[in-house]
């Protein structure tokens, strides 16, 4: 497996100058946004909806002369993007005022606006930048890499999420497979151990994989190349029918007595002391370190700026509050469960809050709730909370976990003494987050 | 002896939280004093022929179409199908016991022939959202919940009863007569739905339907301890039995 792609593009390049029909869009959306942050909102897609309309080609205008790096995938888009803003020398520091923007030398969108109005107006916050880095809803990567001929692609998974919303998700990892097979100048690097994510990886010529254990091996069970049946044992994966496999990784979480480290090609390994819990975040750490050697950044370099990231958008942010400490858990799906539950098993038994909602943004069937091995939060006092409270109820109690329903989850967090972890799924998240933080 | 729900297949046919239903029966013997497990049929296991009830879940078309390949030669499932083995399929499920389906890109695929319906891609858009129906069987009182996400339209034969009439904006089987649902196989056997929920989850008295006709009248359910009271009361049964739906009949 090369190592370094001959055709990866290193950072830099001329930013050309914007058309006169560009400029003007760009003018008046920057007026529009300025507009809609003044008045409370937080203008995140805004201003790229105005200068869209101004001009249809204004995210690929933006994007020209940038390095651009997409980052896609059901679970971890927005900590991953955010971490490989900060390998590659962004400050990422939480922007809480816009939540878009330029981090010194990187454009990237915080907030997880993550649509091509959303990323166009993260590029409009950042002018200049040599680098952008964006997360790219999975739906979307095919319009928006062919706007900003993407230098890196990373795929991180895919897995069942919103199935009455976003439809199927072979569906979904088959359409990411078409763009990936699009952009053959582009750097794909992908999960290899995610069955779906390495069928679209795989559309690449020369993919860098990335590998690691993980707790969720649903959706696994169809080949993508040719619909046999796929067997797993362990972490090696294996086609039935096509004899497709898992492919060896190129970069690897590796644990020994000095804890976790990331081993690269080379004999590259560097030591991970991330502030972020859990596996999840140590694969993120992996994505990261490897896309910024891609991009010529020193692994260890890009390792040491991970450490300082304590939070994500909420995610993973404590608050203190009267008697305690509350930490903010997002789980929309039974695979970003199956890394919570992880976390929450290197931890002692602490007070779990579990809230979720079925607004449109979350998907309107709950029925993946009985996908989440809850039986795991055995040995944590349960709070169930939520607009879906009564179903979540439900599937607790066939979990055989004793618990209790209240109204509102950042109340049930007060009510509680010590060290206690929120949970929720999408919007559940950001109400509680909203008003935590 | 420990009661045994056969969950079948549930790599390829669990995409919608259907192996819930299997879990759901499980724990409503236990609850009721009954030794029980899940007996988990993955893709290179046998089905035993002797379960107690069946279950099926939801699946995406190239998922379907292995499972049912799958399962065409099990002599196992044939036999637990023959002798009148209580069986829930649903959606995916539903298309591969009866007699044939055709997928999205037109593929005609026969079924496994133990129900007489038949499966044919929907025109438009899929069948999505939140559904209530009035249940048509015997024994069933209250309104059976379900959330439904398919794009087939299933029509019954002269062997298949429906489930049940789906009320509002529903569509059931897709065929525009608010059927939803179907029951057929031996002695009506085999109940097969669209509903997600998963529907024994939302409608705890068809799982004790299906649970009195494997094993015969229950026992009165103790639900644990340690629950709210709104969820202890969901828990509760609300089949009448089979002997009070024959009752009922006999005008008694």
């Amino acid at each position: 497996m090369p190592t370094v792609n001959p055709s990866a593009r290193t950072i830099g390049g001329v930013i050309p100058r914007l058309p006169a029909r560009a400029r003007l869009a760009v003018a008046a959306a920057r007026s529009v946004s300025g507009l809609a942050r003044r008045t409370g909102r937080n203008g995140s897609v805004i201003g790229g909806r105005v200068a869209t309309v101004l001009d249809r080609r204004v995210l690929g205008r933006l994007a020209a002369g940038r390095t651009v790096v997409l980052v896609t995938g059901t679970n971890g888009k927005t900590t991953t993007t955010s971490m490989i803003a900060r390998a590659l020398g962004g400050d990422a520091a939480e922007r809480s005022s816009t939540g878009t923007g330029g981090d010194g030398d990187v454009a990237t969108n915080h907030l997880g606006a993550n649509m091509p109005d959303g990323i166009t107006t993260a590029l409009l916050d950042a002018p200049g930048t040599r680098l952008a880095v964006m997360e790219v809803d999975e739906s979307y990567l095919g319009e928006v890499a062919a706007a900003t001929d993407p230098a890196v692609i990373v795929l991180l998974n895919f897995s069942r999420d919103q199935l009455d919303r976003v439809g199927e998700v072979r569906t979904v990892a088959r359409r990411v497979g078409d763009a990936v097979a699009a952009h053959p100048r582009a750097r794909v690097v992908a999960f290899a151990d995610d069955v779906l994510c390495a069928g679209a990886g795989l559309r690449s010529a020369s993919p860098l994989w990335v590998s690691s254990p993980s707790s969720w091996t649903g959706d696994a069970g169809v080949c993508p190349r040719c619909d046999g049946p796929v067997t797993h044992a362990g972490l090696r994966w294996t086609c039935g029918s096509c004899g497709l496999e898992r492919p060896p990784g190129n970069w690897a979480l590796v644990r020994d007595d000095a804890g976790w480290s990331v081993r690269g090609p080379d004999g590259v390994e560097v030591p991970l002391e991330l502030a972020l819990p859990g596996h999840a975040n140590r694969l993120n750490a992996a994505f990261a370190i490897a896309v910024a050697t891609e991009l010529g950044v020193a692994p260890a370099v890009a390792a040491a700026r991970l450490r300082g990231l304590e939070q994500v958008g909420g995610r993973y942010r404590t608050v203190t509050r009267p008697g305690g400490t509350t930490r903010l858990l997002l789980a929309k799906n039974p695979a970003g469960w199956a890394q919570v539950l992880d976390l929450l098993d290197e931890g002692p038994g602490r007070p779990v809050v579990v809230a979720v909602n079925s607004r449109e943004a979350d998907g309107r069937d709950v029925s993946w709730l009985w996908d989440v091995p809850f039986e795991r939060l055995a040995g944590h006092p349960v709070v169930v909370a939520g607009e879906r409270a009564a179903e979540l109820s439900v599937r607790l109690a066939y979990a055989g976990l004793p618990h209790r329903l209240a109204d509102d989850a950042v109340a049930a967090t007060r009510d509680t003494v010590g060290p206690v972890d929120l949970v929720g799924n999408y919007t559940a998240f950001h109400d509680a987050a909203r008003v935590l933080t | 002896m420990s009661a045994r729900i056969v969950l079948l297949l549930p790599e390829v046919l669990g995409t919608y939280g259907d192996a819930g239903n299997a879990a759901v029966l499980a724990a409503r013997l236990r609850w009721r004093g009954i030794d029980a497990h899940v007996h988990t049929v993955g893709w290179d296991d046998a089905v035993p022929e002797g379960g107690d009830v069946y279950v099926l879940g939801g699946g995406e078309d190239a998922a379907q179409m292995l499972a049912v390949e799958r399962l065409r030669g099990s002599a196992g499932l044939r036999r637990a199908l023959d002798r009148g083995a209580p069986t829930l399929a649903v959606c995916a499920g539903l298309q591969i016991l009866g007699r044939a389906f055709t997928v999205a890109d037109g593929t005609w695929v026969p079924g496994l022939g133990m129900l007489d319906v038949e499966t044919t891609p929907g025109r438009g858009a899929r069948r999505i959202g939140d559904v209530t129906a009035d249940p048509l069987l015997d024994g069933l009182d209250e309104l059976l919940v379900g959330f439904e996400n398919h794009g087939g339209v299933t029509t019954l034969g002269a062997d298949a009863a429906p489930l049940a009439r789906v009320r509002g904006a529903g569509a059931g089987n897709g065929t525009g007569d608010r059927i939803e649902g179907a029951v057929g196989g031996r002695g009506g056997s085999i109940v097969g739905t669209y509903f997600h929920g998963p529907v024994l989850a939302r409608n705890p008295a068809l799982a004790d339907l299906l649970l009195t006709r494997a094993l015969g009248t229950l026992p009165p359910l103790e639900v644990p301890e340690g629950l709210p009271s709104s969820t202890a009361r969901r828990l509760g049964a609300r089949f009448r039995g089979l002997n009070a739906a024959v009752r009922r009949r006999a005008g008694a």
